[in-house]
């Protein structure tokens, strides 16, 4: 099995867990997805396929076509949960189909909101290494497919908010000492200004604080998709180097160390624990490694954790439908084997 | 003040965005307020909501809305159904009704006209100036890095280039 990139710590890996380049386009000829009867899905998603495939890319043969309606919903859950595919595209599965590579690093969503979602998640900060291989792959379909294009409006999308590029690039940012200190609403607030969203994210549902937020352009016409990537890299390394000035000062007190360690403990040594105690266990640790409070655990194991300790990833991860108190023991069990050797 | 998006429950916050220095404002209702967390919604409320008073200045001059009765050809959606779902229909509609959803586009970018990469059915002459914008782009940078070999090629690249238009 391809290492995943989530198993992987990257560049300014101590804050930034991932990036991720999103880039919507439609085919020519064919209305949108919502106004699609299923033959057309069907027809539109063979079309891509083969495109893909006929490409005689090296990219193109470490695809894997998946067929969303013969998925369950732990399965779709799963795929969500692991960044690859939207909440909607988990929904009502029928006409949607998903190109995946073993590594997960690319995942085109077929019929979501536009004909094609690509998408390139990679570790760390590394929005330019992701656009880079998006662009590619986006070149080769269009080039065989060719999409909406109009001579102002540039890429044609359903929803006029991705207009122009279509990109929206990402980064997920782990600022739990800026969370802490209250500063996000003020954040948002500013971002919002300069076209930027900053939106938390892992805790819904879970009403957990676990410090995770994804940063991400709001603009896509008018703009290049150098000019949008630069922004955002910019913006994100502030934020960075704020949220480490910030840990720096808070890890110096004694309760915050206190309440590190023992999240470290309770990891280490509980029997139950929930997703959302899990996600909250593992943000004070994360922060803990980088402060150099905890070692014999790396930010990679943190990484891989925060994704396959999710509920229906580990569900199909074990092989077999968990009840959410054998999820919760099952959760317990590894992390208290994660954090045993240090 | 009733909900700016579902038109229906009674608004309980008020909403206020700026986005490039576009001023936008809502009042909400808990519930669509709630929706407005998770998604944006639909970006033609403002459309929809205005749409009859729209629609009836144009009736009240006795003259025929061209936005009600205009299907567009490739996928039968009229103005109305895109702003009553927020879902624009094909990429036709983009052309057909390029006038009616430019205000929309405007406010959501603060910008009307792409600058980013072009996609291959686009027409010669864009590519063009699209590569010709590129290459002042690269000219500019390479006179603030004082690299003047590197601007001296670029100046004839952009000579040769805009030249080459002329006589085309």
């Amino acid at each position: 099995m391809a290492e995943k990139w989530y198993e992987k710590n990257g560049l300014e890996g101590d804050v930034a867990i991932s990036s991720r380049i999103r880039l919507a386009r439609n085919l020519k000829n064919y209305p949108f997805p919502h106004l699609m009867s299923l033959q057309q899905k069907n027809e539109v998603a063979n079309k891509i396929r083969e495109a893909l495939e006929g490409s005689n890319s090296y990219i193109a043969a470490t695809f894997r076509f998946i067929n969303m309606a013969q998925l369950n919903d732990t399965e779709a859950g799963s795929l969500m949960e692991r960044h690859l595919i939207s909440p909607v595209f988990a929904q009502n599965r029928a006409g949607k189909y998903l190109l995946l590579t073993d590594d997960e690093t690319i995942s085109i969503m077929i019929n979501e909101e536009d004909h094609l979602r690509i998408q390139v998640l990679s570790e760390g900060l590394s929005l330019k290494k992701a656009y880079d291989t998006a662009d590619k792959i986006d070149t080769l379909l269009d080039n065989s497919l060719g999409f909406a294009f109009h001579n102002k409006l540039g890429y044609l999308t359903q929803c006029p908010t991705n207009l122009g590029t279509g990109l929206r690039a990402s980064v997920m940012l782990h600022i739990p000492a800026l969370e802490s200190g209250g500063a996000i609403p003020r954040l948002e607030d500013n971002l919002s200004k300069i076209g930027l969203a900053l939106r938390g994210t892992f805790g819904e549902g879970t009403d957990a604080q676990v410090g995770l937020y994804q940063l991400s352009n709001q603009v896509t016409l008018g703009l290049s998709e150098k000019n949008a990537i630069e922004n955002l890299q910019n913006v994100a390394l502030q934020l960075i180097t704020k949220e480490r000035d910030m840990r720096n000062e808070i890890c110096r007190r004694t309760e915050i160390r206190d309440y590190i360690m023992r999240c470290f403990g309770t990891l280490r040594y509980a029997v139950v624990i929930s997703h959302g105690e899990g996600l909250k266990l593992l943000s004070a640790v994360r922060m803990g490694i980088n402060e150099k409070l905890i070692n014999g655990i790396s930010l990679d194991t943190v990484n891989k954790l925060m994704i396959e300790l999710q509920p229906c990833t580990l569900s199909v991860n074990s092989g077999k439908q968990l009840s959410p108190q054998q999820r919760d023991i099952m959760r317990a069990d590894i992390l208290n084997k994660s954090t045993a050797h240090s | 003040m009733i909900c700016g998006i579902c038109g229906k429950n009674q608004a309980t916050s008020h909403f206020t965005s700026i986005v490039n220095g576009n001023y936008k404002e809502l009042w909400l209702c808990p519930e669509c307020a709630k929706n407005k967390g998770i998604g944006i919604g639909n970006l033609f409320t403002h459309t929809a909501t205005d749409f009859s008073s729209f629609l009836g200045s144009f009736f009240g001059d006795g003259l025929p809305s061209r936005t009600s009765a205009t299907r567009c050809k490739s996928c039968g959606s009229s103005f109305a159904d895109i702003a009553r779902s927020g879902k624009v229909g094909c990429a036709d509609c983009y052309t057909n009704f390029y006038d009616e959803l430019l205000p929309s586009i405007q406010k959501i970018h603060g910008n009307i006209r792409h600058t980013g990469k072009i996609a291959s059915c686009a027409n010669p002459q864009l590519k063009a100036e699209k590569e010709l914008e590129k290459i002042k782009t690269e000219l500019d940078n390479a006179v603030k890095e004082q690299n003047f070999e590197l601007a001296a090629k670029l100046r004839d690249k952009i000579k040769e280039m805009e030249g080459g238009k002329d006589n085309g």
